[in-house]
Order: structure tokens, then sequence, then C-alpha cells
């Protein structure tokens, strides 16, 4: 990726260019074999940007490196813990998600790309996460899990790792429209004392610093990821709750309608990007 | 008990006689380095590997002393000159008594 590549953000070039600062060249391969797009047209839907990157592009180059190879990516090991809890029993049912579902590289193959989605029989649409706990509570007699942090996202690591490769496609019209409006219109209200919305950084400002950080388009289709600064990994909702935090905003609740609707809009701006299975970022 | 305690490795399946590999390990292991309190304020009881061997064939190539400043899921990454065809055994030792062992067989060619 060169500079010149950022057209959507011209303010970017010249601040890149100006402190020395390139973003990475060369691709997203991972173990020398299965190469990831991390950069791609945006979506017709999405009207502030041209071209949408994967968080992985704006990291440093032994960021980068930790998630090309899957033994350097520590994620890798809650994908292990996750596999575990695919073939444990769970709950009063004793049954584990391999009982019903199988061979996760089959039955899961494609989930991670979809979600959130509409689930017709609730009426309502789900993160991966909401799903999980759904077939916890009502298939397996199992306590619903917290979202965020911790066993839930382990698992939804390794559902995600067998969509790696595939393109994120979310859909957004349907029964799933108004919900998507509403997380369209989250995304551009300001909020907090910083009087920041999302858009402020991640459309406007992408490839910038703040602070000491460079801003990334906050494209989830690299989620759940390891962040190096908590040695675990994290769902989207619980960066989303970190995120608000930082416009110094009351954060909504990390099950909140309000949160759904966010992750099925931000899901939508990087229909195109791979999905990366488990990512390493700062 | 340490919990979900993995080892892995990656050594390469062949090499040339007298080449120098690079050996990768990584071990899940929390590495509560006994200095932190709970929500009660009481001390979280040390619990860490604290030692890494590598041995080839009876020979050792490295020992390692872990101290509890060390990071939660301790990597090594470390180059060893392979003389011969043979075993790489590797062993973690827990503050528990555990002992974790990895094996992994190269050849020459």
């Amino acid at each position: 990726m060169t500079k010149t590549v950022l057209k959507g953000a011209i303010t970017s070039v010249a601040i890149l260019a100006g402190a020395g600062m390139a973003l990475a060249e060369g691709n997203l391969v991972i173990n020398g074999d299965l190469e990831l797009t991390t950069e791609a047209p945006a979506p017709s839907h999405i009207e502030g940007l041209t071209t949408v990157y994967s968080g992985w592009v704006f990291r440093d180059s032994f960021t980068q490196a930790m998630e090309m190879d899957d033994f350097d990516n520590p994620g890798m090991l809650f994908v292990d813990a996750g596999e575990d809890m695919w073939n444990e029993p769970a709950g009063t049912s004793g049954k584990a998600c391999a009982d019903c579902h199988g061979d996760a590289s089959e039955s899961m193959a494609g989930v991670r790309a979809v979600y959130p989605k509409w689930n017709e029989a609730a009426g309502e649409v789900r993160t991966l996460e909401m799903q999980i706990n759904a077939c916890r509570t009502e298939n397996q007699g199992a306590e619903a899990l917290k979202y965020g942090k911790g066993d839930i996202v382990s698992l939804e690591a390794y559902i995600s790792m067998q969509s790696r490769g595939m393109p994120m496609n979310v859909a957004i019209d349907g029964p799933v429209a108004d919900v998507w409006a509403q997380g369209k219109q989250m995304y551009y209200t300001r909020t907090g004392q910083l009087e920041l919305s999302c858009a402020s950084c991640h459309e406007e400002n992408y490839g910038n610093l703040i602070r000491a950080e460079t801003l990334s388009q906050g494209q989830t289709n690299g989620f759940p990821v390891y962040r190096i600064k908590d040695s675990v990994l994290t769902s989207a909702a619980g960066r989303f709750v970190g995120c608000v935090r930082d416009t110094k905003a009351e954060t909504y609740k990390i099950d909140s309608s309000d949160f759904v609707a966010l992750e099925l809009y931000v899901a939508s701006r990087g229909n195109g990007l791979s999905v990366e299975g488990v990512s390493v970022r700062n | 008990m340490a919990e979900n305690v993995t080892p892995r490795v990656r050594v390469p399946s062949s090499a040339a006689a007298g080449e120098v590999i690079t050996i990768k390990t990584l071990i899940s292991h929390i590495m509560e380095s006994g200095q932190r309190k709970d929500g009660d304020g009481n001390l979280i009881p040390r619990s860490i590997i604290n030692r890494f061997t590598c041995d080839f064939n009876g020979q050792n190539v490295i020992d390692v002393t872990l101290e509890p400043a060390i990071s939660t899921n301790p990597y090594f990454e470390f180059q060893a000159q392979v003389p011969e065809a043979g075993t790489y055994t590797f062993t973690w030792y827990d503050d528990d008594g555990s002992v974790y062992t990895d094996t992994k067989d190269i050849a020459i060619g």
C-alpha cells in the first residue's frame, strides 16, 4: 500500500508524509499461503470512504508480523480454548456445540462473514455473541456468558477461524434496515465530553495520529482481536465500550440493542474485507 | 493449579547437518506474579513457570530460570545447531510441581 492510495484522506497523506511515516507495504499473508484482503473498494452504502482498509495496514511491522504466522499469533491460544469449548458438553442438556453442529470447519464456514444478521424466529438482529448465548440458554441449558472478553470470545474466535479469508458480507436491507439505519445514525452522532463521533476519528482522520497511535478505519473484520495491551481477546462489542468511553461518554451497556445496531452498521462498512479469524492489534 | 496449560513448539522437520535452526516455543500460562491483590485486598498467590529447558538427544541446549515479572504465556525463540538426526525435548516446570513436556523429531536431509 502506498500513500497515494489514501485518496479519501488527503490530510492524512500530508501528515503521514510530514511525520516521515508510511503505512505498511505488502500484503497480509498467513503462514505463507493464505492471502487476506486488507484493501477493497468501499461498499456503495458508505458515502464517506472510497477505499476500506483492514486495521492491519495501520499497525507497525512487528504487530503485523505477529498476525502473519499462527505460531506467533497469541490469539491462537484462545482459538484452541474455543475448540475445547466446542467439543465439551455444557449445561443441563449435556450437549456440546459439536453434538448439533458437527464439524465446525463445515457447519461454521462462512458464518462469521455474515454476522450480525437477522434471526427470523427471534425477530431480532443478533451478533455472533448473542447467537452463542441464545444457543447456550435455549438449546444447551447452560448459563449465558458475559460479552466482551473471556470464554464467549474464545468460542467466537474458534467459529470465526472457520471463515478466515472469506469476504465480509453483512446484509443491510430487508428486516435489518431499521437497525442498520439506527447504527448509522449512532456512527455519525457526536458524543461525550470530547464531542467525537465514530466518524470523527475513523472516517475523517484514519491514518492520522491520535496521541501516539495511528487511527484505523475502525473496521471489525479482524475481530475477535488479540490486543497486545490487554493480552486477551476482545470482541467488537467489548471494543466499542472502550471506544465510547474514550470520548468521555457514558457507554451503552455491552449487551444493549444500541451496540447491536452499531456493530451491524460498522460490520457493513467492511463488506469486502476478509474475515481475519483472530487478528493482532496494539 | 494453573489451568489450561498447553505447550506448543515449532521445530523444522529436517535440517542439514551442522545447520543452525530457529526453535520457537510457547506455553499458555497465567504467570501470576504473587505481587497482585484481589478485590478484597488479599494477595493472589504466585503461580508461574519457573524453569524451561530444551535438550537434544540427552544434551542440554538451553536452561532458563523464569522470574515473576515475566508476562503471561511465556514465549521463547532461540537458535540451535543440529549435529545429527534426533529428538528435541522441551520441559516446563510449574510452581505447583507440574511438569509439562513436548518432543519434536528432526531429520537430516
